[in-house]
């Protein structure tokens, strides 16, 4: 538990220095991108819809499921679709 | 050994989050971040996938088939003013994951039948539940609002704040409920199971009851904070399933979420608590007692777009002053149209682009990418504003309150301190506006009124259409 504690908190600083950096223009999908990598609980997902045995807790695991991937990939494939807009164009 | 591998696999993929993050500093590099994020989350699911002992091929199959399906199509459907609510959507989702796991866990415990719920991870449950649930009816909320679906107007009611500490309190009853259960569970699962739907029923009211008082122009701020909420989720449920990957990606967003909510609260010059307490401008921009312009402010200029075409052309620099009026006219392709025009004829053409600029941070960005204007003619408030002196020409185009000089010297204006946007230090500005009508904040605009200032009445695409076709012509 402890453990898990203080991998939260450094993670934490890293993502304070990293994103911080990000400029105004990024924003956008910044929030988007990230927001696909909260979408991790997909694993957590996969784990407990796995798991042996009760059937409600597979089928609450599937719901989950559903929901954490919409999230993985539309959230992944939306970021994408904005950054190859983003060009410089020569002059 | 197979622990190792997974716990190895996670390894790889929180560090493809982290660098993939770093990409995302640079336009030209921020493609392929994403990707490798993208990545990052494969590994992880793989690893997931052939380690575990996945009983149920067929309905993981199942559940990555339906998500992923309508997971691209709201991916591939979505106009890029319509990002925010897709945004919001996306945030919901993460967050009913987050309590649907911990609800599984739960369940699970209780298939197995022995004893392993600790106070701790009692304590973990809830918290994965509370933060998840909140996340889900708050984002809907807040999708509701931005794609009008819901009225933009601050909602409230008489005892709402009575019913918000009560809803508080029967969370924490609920929380203190499995807490005290947690020592019995599974072979008595009454407290536990009880305690964690009054902790989910109250909380899913607690989400409405926190955005709906949230006035449709403070929803960005609501965004970038809901965003952080679905990153604090993830890390909950990290906490209950004792799984590293989700605490590092978890931690990660939720310090992403904070930093924009930040900076938004900072380009308002107001606080967060200010903003969530909320009742701040509606989405109609008539919130004002005097909606008319003031008496004593003077007159305006207004003028003819084969003036304004004849001023931009024989211009030296120009800055143009984009707001989300621009995006709501569709007028941005007109624009990067009319920038491209007067960059052949040697003008020096820049944008500049608020922070609070759009319905979300950086969306403005994003809209004037997807009408090809080059990332490099975008600047910050904070790298152009000490270029307006030196401006011939400053074009505001459906932006109100950011460039209104009495946000510097008007202590009795409600966006006295607010950071903005020096069009009043350009020797010309142009103001394309529809009509006189005062901005979000619904205060009238002194730009309008300077004697340096025109207005160039109707709407934006089409008057920026004719100027471009008089410039043109010259």
């Amino acid at each position: 538990m402890i453990e898990n504690l203080i991998i939260f908190v450094l993670a934490s600083f890293i993502g304070r220095e990293v994103i911080s950096k990000v400029p105004q223009t990024l924003h956008t999908p910044l929030m988007s991108g990230s927001n696909a990598i909260s979408g991790i609980t997909i694993v957590g997902a996969l784990v407990v819809a796995g798991m042996v045995g009760d059937p409600w807790a597979m089928w609450i695991g599937v719901a989950a499921l559903i929901f954490a991937t919409i999230n993985v990939v539309g959230g992944f494939l939306v970021t994408d679709r904005m950054l190859q807009m983003f060009k410089k164009k020569e002059q | 050994m197979k622990q190792a591998i997974i716990d190895l696999s996670y390894l790889v993929s929180a560090i493809l989050f982290i660098y993939g993050l770093k990409r995302l500093q640079s336009p030209a590099t921020a493609r392929q971040g994403n990707q490798l994020a993208a990545l990052g989350m494969l590994v992880a699911v793989v690893a997931t996938l052939f380690m575990q002992e996945i009983l149920t091929p067929a309905q993981m199959l199942l559940g990555v088939v339906v998500g992923g399906g309508i997971g691209a199509i709201m991916a591939r459907r979505v106009q890029m003013t319509g990002m925010p609510e897709l945004v919001a959507a996306f945030n919901g989702f993460g967050g009913i994951a987050s309590t649907l796991v911990a609800g599984a866990e739960i369940a699970h415990i209780m298939a197995i039948g022995e004893g392993m719920l600790g106070v701790v991870t009692a304590i973990t449950i809830a918290l994965s539940i509370l933060i998840g649930t909140v996340t889900f009816t708050g984002s809907f909320v807040a999708f509701g609002k931005l794609s009008g679906r819901v009225s933009g107007n601050p909602i409230s009611f008489p005892g709402m704040r009575l019913m918000t500490l009560l809803l508080v309190a029967a969370v924490v009853g609920g929380a203190a409920w499995m807490v005290i259960g947690a020592a019995d569970f599974p072979v008595v699962a009454d407290p536990v199971v009880l305690g964690a739907l009054v902790v989910a029923g109250a909380a899913l009211l607690l989400g409405i009851l926190l955005v709906i008082p949230i006035g449709g122009a403070d929803m960005p701020v609501v965004v970038a904070l809901l965003n952080s909420y679905s990153g604090l989720a993830a890390a909950a449920t990290g906490f209950v399933l004792d799984n590293t990957v989700l605490i590092v990606s978890g931690a990660l967003v939720g310090a992403s979420g904070l930093i924009l909510t930040n900076i938004m609260c900072v380009a308002m010059n107001r606080s967060l608590l200010n903003v969530l307490v909320g009742g701040f401008g509606g989405d109609s921009g008539d919130t004002s007692t005097g909606a008319g312009p003031a008496a004593d402010m003077g007159s305006v200029n207004s003028t003819t777009a084969d003036d304004v075409a004849i001023m931009l052309a024989y211009a030296s620099k120009v800055i143009f002053v984009p707001g989300y009026g621009m995006a709501v006219a569709q007028a941005q392709h007109a624009v990067r149209e009319l920038a491209e025009e007067l960059e052949k004829k040697g003008v020096d053409v820049r944008f500049a682009v608020h922070p609070v600029a759009g319905r979300m941070p950086g969306h403005m960005n994003v809209l004037l990418a997807e009408a090809n204007v080059s990332y490099d003619k975008l600047f910050e408030m904070d790298e152009i504003n000490g270029e307006f002196d030196t401006t011939d020409v400053a074009v505001v185009i459906g932006a109100n309150d950011v460039v209104n000089p009495a946000a510097r010297h008007d202590k009795a204006s409600p966006i006295y301190g607010m950071p903005i946007l020096n069009v009043d230090h350009a020797a010309t500005s142009i103001v394309l506006k529809r009509s006189m009508r005062p901005g979000y904040a619904g205060i009238d605009n002194e730009l309008f009124y300077n004697s340096n200032n025109q207005m160039l009445f109707g709407d934006a695409k089409e008057s920026i259409s004719n100027v471009v076709t008089e410039v043109k012509a010259l």
